[in-house]
């Protein structure tokens, strides 16, 4: 009896502390639509949204109301079963990945060793949804787009691991909070400038954003793996991307800007909540991610996969070696 | 390749002055209005809703000559007359269809008394296509909704015509 009472107990602490990760992450990813558009907006001096609540926070709240209420159309020819399941797993698998973001010391959903390796495994899986997606709409555009997503999303995977392999070789760990907490000293963004940068440019391939959102290439895809998609299922795609978004700057911000560490220990900035500076970081890199989007024509596909394979992969590969060389020669390799 | 260009491309140079131009662009004034909130100027020439006017002591301006009838190129326009009892010719009926009209403003040039005008209103949208339909009286009711802005539009472009 007494066992049953724990594994309850268990249950609802775990689904409380799951419901306090989500929420925050739904609402924030709904204000970061708003945010994008916003800033797009100011960059070619229009106001972007601004009426619906104050400085049009909601928008995207009414958009999403908006859709809710649309038809859901599936065509006659598609793969029902795997059409529907497309938008669930985006989404389903931008969420998760939150679970091992880590915004203060011990203050994380799951805290597992293997945090990083879980996460690129979680936004490589991602790709999943878009296949699914493209392949299900048994339409030329969509099928077209996601495959040219997959190549793309793996073809930059490859240099993000290559990345991560640069910051790991620092840290000696693959626990998040590790990785944060090594740098105290100094974030990693310092000696790893360049590897963050290309990790910047990688992470907007993987994300489909411009320039590298041949995917969705209204130009020539129509919308790409979304075109069969309506009502809901279009907005869960949506909010799949958006999360995933999120989740790379979060990732970009652990990895390189100290994660929830404040830039300097001293008085002023030490008495601010930790989760404050992992936001502010996370915001910093999104607002990066949208004057991108705004300035930037999008690329060629032969040069989106040259810039891929032929620079950042050689790039990143020898700056491994520089690091490690680097670490071994002033015996500054981590021991645990 | 030139040395500066392979400097330019490994630096990002060119991206990184897009970036500050975009950032400086942010902060100068918008070029845009919040629409229904405050509107852009019009030209007294503004073509929009038609609307039938008045002398001033509420006589009708329209003598039913029919020549905006013969001119609109869509033949949106449909009159019907008769002589009244003090001898004059006046519409029955006035009726422009604005879905076919094409607001080419060609009605109101033909006027020969500047009874038929096309006023300033551009925001006259409905959520049927009956109510599109414009009769004598809702024509007339426009004129007197708009009288002030009319003649004054009209004697703004009067120096042009």
């Amino acid at each position: 009896m007494d066992n049953i009472y724990y594994y309850l107990n268990l249950l609802f602490v775990e689904t409380y502390k799951i419901l306090f990760l989500l929420i925050p992450v739904l609402v924030s990813v709904a204000l970061i639509v708003w945010l994008d558009r916003r800033v797009w907006a100011f960059v070619q001096k229009r106001r972007g949204p601004n009426v619906v609540g104050p400085f049009g926070l909601f928008q995207s709240l009414a958009d999403a109301l908006k859709y809710i209420f649309k038809e859901i159309i599936i065509p006659a020819s598609s793969n029902k079963v795997i059409f529907i399941l497309a938008p669930i797993v985006t989404m389903t698998l931008a969420l998760i990945a939150w679970a091992v973001i880590p915004f203060g010391e011990n203050f994380v959903l799951a805290d597992i060793n293997v945090g990083i390796l879980y996460l690129f495994a979680v936004s490589s899986l991602g790709v999943y949804g878009i296949i699914m997606g493209g392949w299900a709409s048994n339409s030329k555009y969509p099928f077209l787009g996601s495959i040219r997503s997959a190549a793309q999303m793996v073809s930059y995977e490859i240099s993000i691991g290559v990345i991560i392999v640069n910051v790991l070789l620092f840290v000696g760990s693959l626990n998040l909070s590790d990785i944060v907490l090594a740098q105290q000293k100094i974030w990693f963004v310092v000696p790893l400038f360049p590897m963050f940068v290309i990790f910047f440019i990688s992470a907007l391939a993987e994300t489909n954003r411009p320039p590298f959102d041949l995917p969705e290439a209204e130009a020539e895809l129509v919308a790409g793996y979304q075109t069969e998609y309506s009502g809901m299922m279009y907005a869960m795609f949506w909010l799949g991307e958006y999360a995933n978004i999120l989740l790379m700057c979060a990732m970009g911000s652990i990895l390189f800007l100290g994660g929830w560490l404040a830039p300097i220990e001293i008085y002023p900035f030490n008495i601010f909540p930790t989760p404050l500076w992992l936001i502010l970081k996370i915001l910093f890199l999104f607002i990066l991610f949208s004057l991108v989007k705004a300035i930037v024509p999008r690329y060629r596909y032969d040069q989106l996969m040259k810039l891929g394979w032929k620079i950042f992969l050689p790039l990143s590969l020898t700056w491994v070696v520089l690091t490690a060389s680097y670490l071994f020669y002033f015996d500054l390799l981590p021991t645990n | 390749m030139k040395i500066s260009r392979i400097f330019k491309i490994v630096f990002m140079i060119d991206f990184i002055n897009g970036l500050l131009i975009a950032i400086k662009q942010v902060f100068k004034p918008k070029k845009t209005i919040n629409y229904p909130f405050e509107k852009g100027k019009i030209s007294p020439r503004f073509r929009g809703e038609h609307a039938l006017r008045r002398y001033p002591n509420g006589e009708e301006r329209c003598i039913a000559c029919k020549l905006c009838e013969a001119i609109c190129p869509a033949q949106a326009i449909t009159i019907e007359s008769t002589e009244r009892e003090d001898g004059s010719r006046k519409t029955t009926r006035y009726d422009i269809d604005m879905m076919k009209c094409i607001y080419c403003g060609l009605c109101e040039e033909s006027c020969p008394v500047d009874a038929i005008v096309q006023g300033p209103n551009f925001e006259f949208a409905t959520e049927t296509r009956e109510e599109l339909y414009y009769n004598k009286e809702k024509l007339l009711d426009n004129g007197d909704r708009w009288e002030s802005i009319l003649a004054a539009n009209i004697k703004a472009d009067n120096p042009y015509r």
